[in-house]
C-alpha cells in the first residue's frame, strides 16, 4: 500500500478523527470530572504521604542545616589528623547560634545516632563554651573534654555533612557505614531486624499456606452446596469478619492463654498435665493461630467467587469420560480455581506481611513482625526517620512479591469475582 | 452380531430428590443397541433425571437400570463408560481442543501413538481437523458443540447420552448439527439417548422416542407413530399442531363411534381410549387432515367461519369458527385453488373420522 494513508472525511468535510474527538471530548471530560474526586482524595491521602515518607527515609539536612560552616569548613579536611584550627572556630560558632535559638539538644541526639557518646561532651561543651576567649579553639574545646581530641569524633560529625543518607536503610538491614565509609555488618548480638524480616516472611507465608489448607474445602462447598445451606455456611464466614479486629484478637487471647479456655479443654480431657500447661499465646503460635483466623475470609472470598463460575457440569464432564474423582478435581477443577488461588494468597500474603494489631497483642516476644517494630520507632524512640525506611523496604517487598507474582502467573489471571 | 434388544434397561425405575414428589414413577424402557432413543417432554417432566440415573449423577430412589445386563446402580459415573454431551458443552476451558479429546483417552492410559490416532480420528468425523491447537474459547458455538460430541466419542463408549446440546445454537445452526449427529450416529452405529424439549429435533433424529411428561412415558414409538397415532390427549397436543373438540361418546363401535360436542353437533371419530357410550373425551384432529372445499368423500363435513388469515410462504393458516371451536387451525398449501380464502367467508370443511382420534378427555 502506499506510504501516506488516505484522510477519511465526514460528509460536511471535516477530517474523521478530529471529528471523532470532539464527539467524544464532553464524555471524557465527564468521566475525568466523575474519578477527580478519588483522584484528589488518592493524591491527598497516598501518593503525597508515601512521598514525603520516602523524603523523610533518606532526609538528613537536620544536621546539614544546624552546622552549615562547620561542615563548609571541613570540606578541605582530608580527614587523616585532626582538623585545622578554622573547623574547630567554625564550630563553636555554629554551635553558639544553636545555643542562643536552644536547638543544641536536637543537635545533640543526631550526632548521637551517630556516635555515642557525643551527648555528654556536647552538654559540657555549652556550659564552658560560656568562659572561651576569642582565638585558638581548637586549643580550648580539645581542652573540654578528652573525646573533643579523639579524631573519630570528628569524622562522625563529618559523616553527617550529606543532606541525603541511605544510613536508615542499612540500619534496617542491619549493616552501617563505618568510619572508613565501607558497609559492614552491626555485631552479631545487635543483629535484630534480620531476624525480624525473615520472621514476617515465615509467619507470612505460613498464614497464607494455613489460609489456603483451610479456605479450599470452605470456598468448594460454598460454591456448591445448595443455597439454602451455602447462605449460612457464607454467614459463618462474614460473621468474624464483620466483628471489629480487636474483639476478634482479644478473644483468642481468651481461649490461648494459660488459663484460657483451650488450655482448660486440654487438661480436662487429659491431653495435657493441669501443671503443664503450654505457651500458646506470646509467641508465634499465638500469631500463627489468630492471623489465620482473622485473615481467614480474604483467602474464601476469591476462591468462592471463582469456584462459583465453574459450571459442576465440567466435573460432571471429566467423570463421565472416565476421570476418577481425584483425577477429574487435579486436571480439571484445580487448574480453573488458580486465578482464585493467586489472588487469595496474593491477598493474605501482602496484609499478613504488614500485620500490626494481632502480632502485638497476642505475639509477644518471639511473635512480633517488622510492623511492629516500625510502630515501635514511631511511638517510643520517635526515630521516624528509620521507621520511614523500614516502612519503604516492606513496600518495596510487597512490589517486589507483586511482580515476581505477576511474572510466574500473570497479573491479569487475577480474579477477585 | 444379533443387536441386544434390551442394551439398557430401565426397570420399575422411581425418583425422588425431596422424599414427597416423585420426579419419575415406575419407569420401564428398553433401548435397542446402535438405536437412536429420544426423551422428549416439556421441562420438569423428568427426562433429565432419567439421563443422569444412566449416567450416574443421580441414584434411583427405587429400581434398577441395566447396562448389557448388569445392573449399574452402584457403579460409578466414571467406571461406566458412558459418554455424554452437556448442554452447555462443558468443554474443558483451559485444554486445547487436542488435550480435551485426550482427556478421556489419557485417563484410560492409553499410549499416545494410539491416543494420536483416535484423536485425529474424532475431529475428522466433525469436520474439525487442524483445529487441534484452539482453546474451546476461541471456536464457535458449533464448533464447541462438535468437539463436545468428538470428545463424548473418542472412547468408543457403548452409550452417548446427550442432554439438549443443541438448545444453545441458533436456529440453521441447530438443524445442520441435527443432521451432522444423525450421519455420525448412523455411520458409527453407537446407542444414543438424546434428550429435548424440541419435537422438531426428536422428530428428525430418532428411531424412537419417548415422550414424558409428570414423571412417565406417555408414549414411546417411532416418529411416524408418535405424530400420526398419539395414544393421548398429551402427546396429541405436544406432538406437532393439534384441533381439538371437547365432548362426550354417543354411539360407540368397535372402530368407529360418535362425538356429541358441547354445541350439540355430532361428528364421528375414531376410538382410541374411549370405552363405551357417555365417556367423556378429546378428538383430536391434525391441521393437514382437514381439507377445504374437497371433492372427496369424507365422513365429516361442516361449515365454518374464516376468523384470521396468516401468510407461511409455503402455505397459508387458516383459523376457523368451526362447531364452537374458534381455535381450529387448518394448513392450506398456496396454489392457485385456494384464492377465495378471504376472512370471513363461509368455507367447507371435511375429514375423514379415522383420521378424528377420540382421545382421554384433557
Amino acid at each position: 500500500m502506499s506510504s501516506e494513508t488516505k484522510q477519511i472525511l465526514t460528509t460536511d468535510g471535516i477530517p474523521l478523527e478530529a471529528s471523532l474527538k470532539k464527539a467524544e471530548r464532553k464524555n471524557k471530560i465527564k468521566a475525568f470530572l466523575l474519578v477527580a474526586p478519588l483522584l484528589l482524595f488518592l493524591l491527598i491521602t497516598y501518593i503525597f504521604p508515601i512521598g514525603d515518607m520516602l523524603m523523610r527515609s533518606v532526609d538528613d539536612k537536620m544536621v546539614t542545616e544546624m552546622l552549615p560552616k562547620t561542615f563548609k569548613s571541613m570540606e578541605k579536611w582530608n580527614g587523616n589528623e585532626m582538623p585545622p584550627e578554622e573547623v574547630f572556630k567554625s564550630f563553636y560558632l555554629d554551635f553558639q547560634k544553636l545555643v542562643e535559638e536552644k536547638r543544641d539538644g536536637k543537635l545533640s541526639t543526631q550526632l548521637n545516632y551517630t556516635k555515642n557518646g557525643f551527648k555528654s561532651i556536647l552538654k559540657k561543651l555549652r556550659r564552658k563554651a560560656k568562659n572561651f576567649e576569642e582565638g585558638n579553639y581548637k586549643e580550648q574545646i580539645m581542652a573540654v573534654h578528652k573525646r573533643w581530641a579523639d579524631i573519630e569524633y570528628w569524622l562522625a560529625i563529618k559523616r553527617r555533612a550529606p543532606a541525603y543518607t541511605s544510613s536508615k536503610y542499612l540500619k534496617g538491614i542491619d549493616m552501617y557505614k563505618n568510619e572508613e565509609g565501607k558497609i559492614v555488618n552491626v555485631e552479631e548480638d545487635r543483629r535484630i531486624h534480620r531476624i525480624l524480616w525473615l520472621r514476617t516472611l515465615e509467619i507470612a507465608f505460613f498464614v497464607t499456606l494455613l489460609c489456603f489448607l483451610m479456605a479450599y474445602p470452605i470456598a468448594h462447598l460454598l460454591a456448591t452446596l445448595p443455597m439454602k445451606y451455602s447462605n449460612l455456611l457464607m454467614i459463618c464466614v462474614l460473621l468474624p469478619f464483620w466483628t471489629s479486629l480487636l474483639v476478634r484478637t482479644a478473644s483468642w487471647m481468651i481461649l490461648l492463654q494459660q488459663q484460657g479456655v483451650v488450655n482448660d479443654f486440654f487438661v480436662m480431657i487429659g491431653l495435657v498435665a493441669d501443671d503443664n500447661r503450654p505457651e500458646m499465646m506470646y509467641n508465634k503460635t499465638g500469631t500463627y493461630v489468630a492471623m489465620t483466623q482473622i485473615l481467614l475470609p480474604f483467602m474464601v472470598l476469591p476462591l468462592y467467587s471463582v469456584m462459583k463460575t465453574i459450571s459442576p457440569s465440567l466435573m460432571r464432564a471429566g467423570k463421565s469420560l472416565g476421570g476418577t474423582p481425584f483425577v477429574t478435581f487435579w486436571k480439571v477443577y484445580f487448574p480453573l480455581t488458580i486465578p482464585g488461588i493467586g489472588a487469595g494468597c496474593l491477598l493474605v500474603f501482602i496484609l499478613a506481611i504488614g500485620y500490626y494489631i494481632t502480632p502485638a497483642l497476642v505475639g509477644g516476644a518471639s511473635g512480633t513482625l517488622i510492623s511492629n517494630q516500625i510502630a515501635f520507632h514511631m511511638k517510643s524512640t520517635l526515630d521516624w526517620s528509620f521507621a520511614s525506611a523500614m516502612g519503604l523496604m516492606l513496600l518495596a517487598g510487597v512490589l517486589a512479591i507483586y511482580w515476581i507474582y505477576n511474572k510466574l502467573v500473570g497479573i491479569d489471571n487475577i480474579k477477585l469475582g | 452380531m444379533s443387536k441386544n434388544s434390551e442394551f439398557v434397561k430401565f426397570d420399575k425405575v422411581d425418583k425422588s430428590y425431596d422424599g414427597k414428589v416423585l420426579v419419575v414413577k415406575d419407569l420401564n424402557l428398553d433401548i435397542a443397541e446402535g438405536e437412536f432413543i429420544t426423551m422428549l417432554g416439556p421441562s420438569g417432566s423428568g427426562k433429565t433425571t432419567c439421563l443422569m440415573m444412566l449416567a450416574g449423577f443421580e441414584t434411583p430412589t427405587n429400581g434398577e437400570i441395566f447396562l448389557d445386563k448388569n445392573p449399574i446402580s452402584n457403579i460409578p459415573p466414571h467406571k461406566r463408560g458412558i459418554g455424554m454431551v452437556f448442554q452447555n458443552y462443558a468443554l474443558f476451558p483451559h485444554m486445547t481442543v487436542y488435550e480435551n479429546l485426550a482427556f478421556p483417552l489419557r485417563v484410560r492410559k492409553i499410549n499416545k501413538d494410539d491416543i494420536e490416532k483416535k484423536v485425529d480420528k474424532a475431529l475428522s468425523m466433525v469436520s474439525l481437523s487442524g483445529f487441534e491447537n484452539r482453546m474451546p474459547g476461541q471456536l464457535s458455538g458449533g464448533q464447541q458443540q462438535r468437539v463436545a460430541v468428538a470428545r463424548a466419542l473418542v472412547f468408543d463408549p457403548q452409550v452417548v447420552l446427550m442432554d439438549e446440546p443443541l438448545g444453545a445454537l441458533d436456529k440453521n445452526l441447530r438443524e445442520s448439527m441435527q443432521y451432522e449427529i444423525k450421519h455420525i450416529h448412523e455411520s458409527i452405529g453407537v446407542t444414543v439417548v438424546y434428550v429435548t424439549h424440541d419435537q422438531g429435533e426428536a422428530l428428525t433424529m430418532s428411531n424412537r422416542i419417548a415422550v414424558f411428561n409428570d414423571g412417565k412415558v406417555q408414549q414411546l414409538s417411532s416418529p411416524d407413530k408418535l405424530y400420526e397415532e398419539p395414544v393421548n390427549s398429551f402427546v396429541a397436543e405436544f406432538i406437532g399442531e393439534n384441533n381439538t373438540f371437547a365432548g362426550e361418546v354417543t354411539n360407540f363401535q368397535k372402530d368407529q363411534c360418535k362425538v356429541k360436542l358441547l354445541n350439540g353437533s355430532e361428528i364421528i371419530a375414531n376410538p382410541i381410549s374411549v370405552k363405551s357410550n357417555g365417556d367423556k373425551t378429546t378428538v383430536s384432529l391434525r391441521p393437514e387432515r382437514a381439507l377445504i372445499n374437497t371433492e372427496n368423500k369424507m365422513d365429516n363435513n361442516f361449515k365454518g367461519k374464516i376468523e384470521e388469515v396468516i401468510y407461511h410462504g409455503d402455505h397459508t393458516r387458516v383459523r376457523i369458527d368451526l362447531l364452537g371451536n374458534k381455535e381450529f387451525i387448518l394448513k392450506v398449501p398456496n396454489s392457485s385453488a385456494n384464492m377465495d380464502i378471504k376472512m370471513g367467508n363461509q368455507i367447507n370443511v371435511s375429514w375423514n373420522s379415522y383420521d378424528a382420534r377420540a382421545l382421554d378427555p384433557k
